[in-house]
């Protein structure tokens, strides 16, 4: 059923950090190297190594330039999954039923066997976090590596999704953003983490954390005077080499 | 959002057999046997013709028979019950008028406001998607109705009503274009809402996630084609209303004319749906820097 349920039990999803991000792709790959092989149809490439490679990738790393009213411009880069928003426009939209929200954690999912890749739920999600695959027709977007998080043949440090587990730069992080108390929660509490496109009324659970305003280079540069030139002609010696040299 | 052929063909070529199907369901020409048949023929070739076009598009178009089960959150799911029921009741009026020379006025009403709830149902397909301001507009059903049912007027020879249908369907055509020039504005959404990153400073998009293009590019930051959009404009507003009006206001118009005013209509109606497609802008552009240099222009 495509409706959306009222409420869910947990609202598990990702926090993701764009002050510390480093933009090294390594979740992009993670992602597709752990996704390819498991839920679902395999996340294929068109002309992988030819003159115009595309995909599927079910996460994506952008990278913005913030140049601020005074100080240097910033690299911000940001990567860009499904937020397993509580008010999901992908969901209600699908004729199928093949897109759902599940109740007891909230992740958004879709049951390839029912879905007709019509691509209308990719065109109902502000985020672009929907592509359709070209191989399969069918719709792939984040699982929130369903199949790794209550996975018991996995040891427990890997039972969370591929993308947070390989982030070298500590950038990603799980758990349950319905619990106030929550790891996850607190740190948003704490960073004042927001969401995308807010005013759309999409209620994404996943949320960014801003990135801290970089030092001023002004107050690094307590030394810098005494480093100053003293004088811009030499004197002396020096000052005598440096007209001799002129001369010859 | 990407003009794929099979939408454009689909939404025009269905919305005037539905619209022929909602006057013939009124009796609008109160047709029987032969000529009920051409008729007929005509209106369930446009519709179905358009519905089958619309599988095309399908990943999977052999479980379209799944797509029945949605109707209480989806509108896809409605379009496609509304178009069977339609169909069905209007193949019901069909085979009465054509074999039997007979009419049920209740079965016709039926019929027709099933062939009307598909044009709308379809058009809510489109108004619903907040994602595409462009369309996310009270304009955007009126616009798919007026001139699914100026077509109708059109092909059912209902002179008076095509006339004022014509007339009327233009000038909310005019309207949903010119509203629809502001909405993306209008819905508050930019480059700086899209990442958040608003209090930072100034945002320009950097570096996209890849070196190629991808799904979301092809399908919804589809870009071709919109510098021809007034030239195209023109075009759909002279074929698609005012040529047809004109050939319909000669008095005692023939057959000729009005066949002439029928493909004239057609031809307009598809620029317009092209230009539907091409120029609505979908705010994930906003991820990959569309509209970045242009904030508050439109």
């Amino acid at each position: 059923m495509t409706s959306l349920p009222e409420t869910t039990q947990r609202k598990l999803g990702l926090v993701i950090d764009l002050d510390t991000c480093v933009g090294c792709h390594a979740c992009v790959i993670a992602c597709k190297g752990w996704n390819d092989a498991q839920y679902g149809a395999p996340l294929s490439d068109q002309e992988p190594y030819g003159a115009n490679p595309t995909g599927t990738f079910l996460n994506r790393v952008h990278s913005y330039e913030i140049t601020p009213p005074h100080g240097q411009a910033q690299l911000v880069h940001f990567p860009k999954s499904c937020l397993h928003c509580e008010d999901a426009p992908c969901v209600t939209v699908c004729p199928t039923g093949a897109s759902y929200k599940r109740v007891e954690d909230g992740i958004v999912l879709v049951n390839e066997a029912d879905c007709i890749g019509c691509g209308l739920c990719a065109w109902a999600c502000p985020y672009g976090a929907r592509e359709m695959d070209k191989a399969a027709g069918v719709m792939k977007k984040c699982t929130l590596c369903v199949d790794r998080i209550y996975n018991e043949n996995l040891p427990p440090e890997d039972r969370e999704p591929a993308c947070v587990r390989t982030c070298p730069a500590g950038a990603r992080h799980f758990g349950d953003l319905g619990d106030p108390d929550s790891d996850v929660s607190q740190l948003v509490a704490a960073r004042g983490g927001f969401d995308l496109m807010p005013d759309l009324g999409t209620k994404p659970v996943n949320k960014y954390l801003p990135p801290r305003p970089k030092d001023q280079w002004q107050e690094t540069d307590i030394l810098a005077p005494f480093l100053d030139p003293i004088a811009d002609t030499p004197q002396g010696f020096l000052g005598w080499l440096d007209r001799a040299l002129e001369r010859l | 959002m990407h003009p794929a052929p099979s939408v454009i063909i689909f939404t025009t070529f269905s919305g005037l057999g539905f619209g022929l199907l909602v006057f013939l369901g009124l009796g609008l020409p109160p047709v029987t046997g032969w000529v009920a048949f051409v008729f007929f023929v005509i209106a369930f070739a446009l519709a179905v013709g358009g519905l089958l076009a619309s599988t095309f598009h399908l990943g999977h178009p052999e479980r379209a028979l799944k797509a029945f089960r949605q109707w209480r959150s989806s509108w896809l799911s409605r379009e496609g019950i509304a178009a069977v029921a339609a169909l069905i009741v209007m193949g019901i009026v069909a085979l009465l008028a054509v074999f039997f020379d007979s009419r049920i006025a209740a079965l016709g009403w039926i019929g027709a406001a099933l062939s009307l709830a598909t044009v709308v149902t379809t058009a809510m397909i489109y108004t619903q998607l907040k994602s595409v301001p462009r369309w996310h507009q009270a304009l955007t059903p009126l616009h798919l109705v007026s001139a699914s049912l100026a077509g109708g007027a059109l092909l059912a020879g209902q002179i008076t009503s095509a006339q004022i249908l014509l007339a009327l369907a233009g000038l909310i055509q005019i309207a949903h274009w010119a509203r629809g020039d502001r909405r993306f504005a209008e819905a508050g959404q930019s480059i700086a809402s899209a990442t958040g990153l608003s209090e930072a400073g100034r945002i320009r998009a950097f570096a996209p996630p890849h070196t190629g293009t991808n799904y979301l590019l092809r399908e919804m930051v589809h870009v071709v084609g919109r510098k021809h959009a007034q030239r195209l404009r023109i075009i759909a507003l002279g074929l698609g209303y005012a040529l047809p009006l004109g050939l319909i206001l000669v008095p005692g118009a023939s057959h000729g004319l009005g066949g002439l005013a029928v493909l004239s209509h057609l031809l307009g109606m598809l620029a317009s749906r092209w230009l539907f497609f091409a120029q609505a802008e979908h705010v994930v552009g906003l991820y990959y820097g569309a509209r970045g240099e242009r904030i508050g222009a439109c």
